[in-house]
């Protein structure tokens, strides 16, 4: 059986204690919301793209550590970032958490502190919490290319 | 009479099993219970050496089965006091219960200015029906609001049912524990003319049932939350009331007659239990009701209510403030469904360290979403507790949490 440590790394309680981009964006900034209906989690995405860059990025809403460090992590991960790379971030991500796992990932940008959740994927339950804001982005950065 | 715990463990042979060297302590049981050996065994047997088809074929194993199936009703009706047998209808689960009192009941009874009443602390499988069937027939839905301390307030019970024509509300919350006055809340239903639908499904596997001391319209509950298998509920309702009522489902066994041009319903029980029923499951829901007959629910509910006073007392004094316990202190108001917020851990968190030490609680919403808003939280952990647990399960939980505690502080 993994133990607590393989799913709760310093650099993700970290993350969890202290949240990068923590905020709201007024518009014209996108905003989008994602939830899980199991545990009740619930995560906002503000977003500022111009000329294909995420130029700015928040986060708020409520969840447990996971949810709340990957998208902590996620942000720092992806602001100042082209848009296309934020793109491949998300899938890459997705492949590393055993969803989308048909074919090899872009592994042109790197995951940084993110590899540190790689031990959720021990823990199935929890991965819905750890790829919740990756999915609430991915629908930012579509409503941000309408 | 209280109860002899450690013989009850003995009957349930999940509760032996050791995961890492660990006992399994199962605090799960609001969420559906383990099932004891005379369930297991019940079912085992009827599907080696009885199983066959109920109420259609003519052969001797054919009729005994059916025996064994309209005997699971009988044993059904006497555990909650219901007039006649034919009053309680075999569902899939109390969800699907409910679902047909407002598809059937609510499609015929209900229409543009009626209203209906439900309360704050229902769970989804009450609301959502009616919120579907409201969105059709334009019924508004009215919201009996909860006082601080988790208990229904009735302060303006009469404005909210006046005119109303179902009041349709939990015995006992699944989040807060709570336990509601029904007889009280059938009463006033009656006093506006209302019938009253009671969710039964946290309170008939936890203390005596009597639908007719209640003076209940309809009372739905789940035969997995009362050491039964899951795939079988009881939908019990008034003889007049069902008579009057549309079928739910169509299918075989529902009717009396099918032409080309029509069809005409079967009788009571048959009318609402379209297609080949769980079979198997009436027979272990059968052998769970002689269970806890045996056993008797005013000691069910006596034992609950010390090892909820127990669990109370256990987690203020190891955690304090620390600990945000949710719903009523009064133990008399209050089943062991205790659900609570610790420090700034979240939920999922604590049931995560939990689980490491073999502790199963839920951590979550409940199905009760518009409980949750007015607790201000989007998740509780829940440890609900039933005739097999124990103290020490209790001691268990607290260490866990306090473990929990250490690791997450901010």
């Amino acid at each position: 059986m993994p133990g607590l440590e393989d799913l709760y790394r310093e650099i993700i309680l970290d993350h969890y204690k202290n949240p990068r981009n923590r905020g709201t964006l007024e518009p014209p900034a996108v905003r989008s919301e994602g939830h899980n209906p199991l545990c009740g989690d619930e995560i906002e995405v503000f977003l500022i793209v111009n000329n294909d860059i995420v130029e700015d990025i928040k986060i708020a809403g409520q969840g447990c550590s996971i949810s709340q460090s990957s998208a902590s992590m996620m942000s720092a991960a992806v602001k100042g970032k082209p848009v296309e790379q934020a793109r491949a971030l998300i899938s890459r991500f997705k492949h590393m958490m055993s969803i989308d796992e048909e074919g090899e990932p872009d592994t042109s940008t790197p995951l940084g502190d993110l590899e540190a959740l790689q031990g959720v994927v021990k823990f199935p339950v929890r991965i819905k919490c750890a790829v919740l804001s990756w999915n609430t982005l991915s629908e930012a950065l579509d409503i941000a290319a309408e | 009479m209280s109860i002899d715990v450690q013989r009850i463990r003995a009957d349930f042979p999940v509760l032996a099993k050791l995961i890492n060297g660990q006992p399994l302590v199962y605090l799960d049981s609001a969420n559906s219970s383990q099932k004891p050996n005379a369930v297991i065994d019940a079912m085992t047997t009827f599907l080696q050496h009885d199983y066959s088809p109920t109420n259609r074929s003519a052969y001797t194993m054919a009729a005994h089965a059916t025996d064994l199936y309209e005997g699971a009703r009988a044993n059904v009706a006497r555990f909650i006091n219901a007039p006649r047998a034919e009053e309680v209808v075999f569902t899939k689960n109390a969800t699907e219960a409910l679902n047909l009192v407002a598809r059937s009941w609510g499609t015929a009874n209900l229409g543009e200015g009626d209203a209906i009443v439900l309360t704050h602390m229902e769970h989804h499988a009450n609301i959502v029906p009616w919120q579907m069937l409201a969105a059709e027939k334009g019924f508004s839905i009215r919201w009996v609001p909860l006082t601080s301390d988790g208990l229904l307030d009735l302060s303006n019970i009469n404005q909210l049912l006046a005119g109303a024509r179902a009041f349709s509300f939990t015995a006992m919350s699944n989040v807060l524990g709570t336990i509601n006055p029904v007889k009280e809340l059938c009463a006033l239903a009656h006093q506006h003319g209302a019938i009253a639908i009671v969710d039964g499904c946290q309170s008939v596997p936890h203390m005596p049932t009597d639908v007719q001391d209640w003076d209940a319209d309809f009372v739905a509950f789940s035969s997995h939350k009362m050491v039964g298998p899951s795939g079988i509920g009881v939908l019990w309702g008034r003889e007049s009331l069902l008579d009057a009522m549309p079928p739910f489902l169509g299918g075989g066994n529902m009717i009396s007659d099918v032409k080309l041009d029509g069809f005409t319903c079967a009788e009571l029980p048959a009318k609402f239990e379209a297609g080949t029923q769980p079979i198997t499951e009436a027979v272990g829901l059968s052998a769970a009701v002689d269970y806890l007959s045996a056993l008797g629910m005013h000691n069910v509910r006596a034992h609950e209510r010390d090892i909820a006073t127990y669990a109370i007392n256990a987690l203020t004094d190891a955690f304090g403030d620390d600990i945000v316990i949710h719903g009523s202190r009064d133990i008399e108001k209050r089943g062991a469904t205790i659900s609570f917020a610790y420090r700034d851990v979240h939920p999922h968190d604590v049931s995560q360290v939990l689980d490491q030490h073999n502790v199963c609680v839920r951590a979550g919403h409940h199905c009760a979403k518009p409980l949750m808003r007015l607790l201000g939280a989007n998740a509780t952990v829940r440890a609900s507790f039933y005739l097999y647990n124990t103290n020490e399960e209790v001691d268990a939980l607290v260490s866990a949490l306090a473990e929990a505690g250490d690791f997450f502080t901010l």
